[in-house]
């Protein structure tokens, strides 16, 4: 086996670890650090399939993160004030509805905005979605229906089939198991004639036009999947804390999901995995350190950018090629 | 709505508009010579609101604290260009995004350690505060109309030190070919923390001005920040015209959709969803004609090819 794909098994193997571990101590904090890391991990590997195998720039990822869930914070509204949307559709507390609508909604927002983004490139992509996330959070705060600025609550975790959702292990491998499921395809789509022609078009733009691949319509599919993907993470969060708000559309949302990558290692698989964890355990631990910790990831996130390229995962396998 | 209540709007948008191009033309400028994307740009924004405040506070003068702001601004934007900035111009927009994100992070929490997180106000000196009687009858805040003043004679300063000083035309021939200029005897590095060092004091100008509009506090620099991203990718990346008019055509847009689209579907709704979604449409309008405009130019109205 690669090193890589000891890796790849060893990363999710910890973060499991953690929580069942925590489970035994009877730490359920803990447990709740796990999920909101293995949720935060399953949007970077969303923002990875554009931004690590695409090498698209996306700072507007919240957006999707935020529609997604909002999708939650909608469906799950209506159903706890047993109030039909626009009268006529049914709420609904079910998490698989939740995750599809979730999945739909944020395809198609990152469809609409990845077909105007795309049409640029380099800086005014960055400059794009970031303003396009912008224009979502500012129409959150200003829609009152949905709580406007100061959000809504939604009063009991969604329910799964033959599942105890409110028990925080049981969430913990719900959401566990969204992720190994999404990270086996990821896997698949890297590897795919589809990721690899991707792949192609971060490289070299004009070879593969050359060989009569469309690179807009690529970046475009690409663009779609990662939104869906990073906007199921939000349907999964909003669950988690039982709160939808704009923060989850701030750039800042962005800029954290990207942070998660780098410190993980772009374009390796279990890249965001790793980051996501190293985030939560930072903040867990700088947190408890200084009210200022932002400070310390601030400094922490430029090493790494200046002198540490690869992450966490690049410093392990060393010069190893990503994905080949 | 009355001609005098329109007068009024177009002169906030202006003003708001010519905050913006102050930010705008910083950014374009260190993106058109350094290739450099600065997120951390707004940071020099609040720095400025942050040192007036604090230089009023303890002179009392208005004067002065614009005058510290400009200095802290441009000073502290010098040393980030030696310190950090300086090693992302080879990196990958990547890593100059996340560079500068980390540096924003830095910033604010610093900035919250020095101040605390209660938000500051600066006072409008004496005098320029209270209205002034425009030609018309009309009444307008003698301080809006000096920070129209000010952003007017920046841009035409500007325009003036690109186009006719020499240090305006090493900053273009840096824009064309950066090796030859160096080869030709302009230090570089040099230039390069100058024209940072020039962005940041636009930036930090634009924030002690706004301070006595708005309350000082850590974060007021990231909305400004992605408005004045929302100007340059209208205008065209590199262009001082393209920010400017790129400015102008957000703040007036942002100002006068506020006012004008609750009035619009006012007209065939009732008030209070007319109030809804005028509202939220009026918070959508600049994004709205970014996507517009870049339908039918994607690298802005002056850029070239991006």
């Amino acid at each position: 086996m690669r090193r890589e794909t000891i890796l790849n098994l060893a990363i999710p193997g910890i973060l499991l670890a953690t929580a069942l571990i925590a489970y035994a101590m009877e730490e359920p904090y803990i447990i709740t650090l796990a999920t909101k890391a293995a949720i935060l991990a399953l949007a970077g590997v969303g923002l990875n399939i554009a931004l690590g195998l695409g090498g698209l720039v996306s700072l507007g990822h919240a957006a999707f993160f935020g529609v997604g869930g909002y999708a939650m914070g909608i469906l799950a509204f209506h159903a706890q004030n047993y109030m039909p949307i626009w009268g006529v559709l049914e709420g609904t507390k079910s998490m698989p509805i939740i995750w599809l609508v979730a999945l739909i909604a944020s395809a198609l927002a990152a469809l609409v905005i990845g077909a105007l983004s795309l049409r640029t490139s380099g800086v005014y992509f960055i400059m794009i979605t970031l303003a396009f996330g912008q224009m979502l959070f500012y129409f959150a705060i200003s829609w009152p229906t949905y709580g406007g600025e100061d959000g809504m609550s939604i009063y009991l975790r969604n329910d799964f089939p033959g599942v105890n959702t409110l028990v925080p292990l049981n969430f913990f491998l719900i959401c566990f198991a969204v992720l190994t499921v999404v990270l086996v395809l990821a896997d698949r789509l890297g590897k795919s004639a589809f990721g690899l022609a991707l792949q192609a078009t971060r490289q070299n733009v004009a070879r593969v036009e050359a060989v009569g691949l469309a690179p807009y319509r690529l970046r475009l599919v690409a663009f779609t999947i990662s939104g869906a993907v990073t906007g199921l993470a939000g349907a999964l969060f909003a669950d988690l804390n039982r709160f939808v708000s704009p923060s989850m559309l701030s750039w800042h949302m962005s800029g954290e999901i990207m942070i998660l990558i780098i410190l993980g290692g772009i374009a390796r698989l279990s890249g965001p995995v790793a980051g996501a964890m190293l985030f939560i355990a930072l903040e867990y631990v700088l947190e408890d350190l200084s009210h200022y910790w932002h400070v310390y990831l601030g400094a922490i996130l430029l090493g790494v950018v200046l002198f540490a390229r690869g992450g966490v995962v690049g410093l392990i396998l060393g010069r190893e090629v990503a994905h080949d | 709505m009355s001609a005098a209540l329109l007068i009024e709007q177009l002169l906030n948008g202006l003003q708001f508009g010519v905050m913006l191009f102050l930010m705008a033309a910083g950014l374009t400028l260190i993106f058109g010579v350094m290739g450099l994307i600065n997120l951390a740009h707004g940071s020099l924004y609040m720095i400025g609101a942050f040192a007036a405040a604090g230089v009023a506070g303890w002179t009392g003068s208005f004067w002065l604290a614009l005058m510290g702001a400009l200095m802290a601004a441009a000073m502290i934007g010098a040393l980030v260009e030696m310190v950090v900035i300086r090693r992302l111009y080879d990196r990958d927009h990547l890593d100059q995004v996340l560079a500068t994100f980390a540096l924003i992070l830095i910033f604010s929490e610093g900035t919250r350690f020095f101040f605390g997180s209660l938000p500051l106000y600066l006072d409008t000196p004496d005098l320029l505060s209270g209205p002034t009687t425009l030609p018309g009858g009309i009444e307008y805040s003698k301080y809006r109309l000096f920070i129209i003043a000010v952003g007017l004679a920046v841009g035409g300063g500007l325009f003036w030190l690109i186009s006719r000083t020499r240090i305006g035309i090493q900053i273009r021939a840096g824009e064309a070919d950066r090796e030859m200029i160096a080869a030709l005897g302009v230090d570089i590095r040099k230039l390069y923390t100058m024209v940072f060092a020039l962005g940041a004091a636009l930036a930090g100008l634009a924030g002690a001005m706004i301070g006595p509009i708005q309350s000082v506090e850590v974060g007021m620099g990231e909305p400004v920040l992605i408005l004045a991203f929302v100007v340059i990718v209208i205008g065209g990346i590199g262009s001082i015209k393209g920010a400017f008019i790129g400015a102008l055509l957000v703040g007036l847009t942002d100002t006068l959709g506020r006012i004008m689209l609750p009035q619009l579907f006012g007209m065939f709704m009732d008030a209070s969803s007319a109030t809804t979604v005028g509202a939220s449409l009026a918070s959508m309008s600049i994004y709205i004609l970014m996507a517009g405009i870049l339908l039918f130019k994607p690298s802005g109205l002056f850029g070239g090819q991006s």
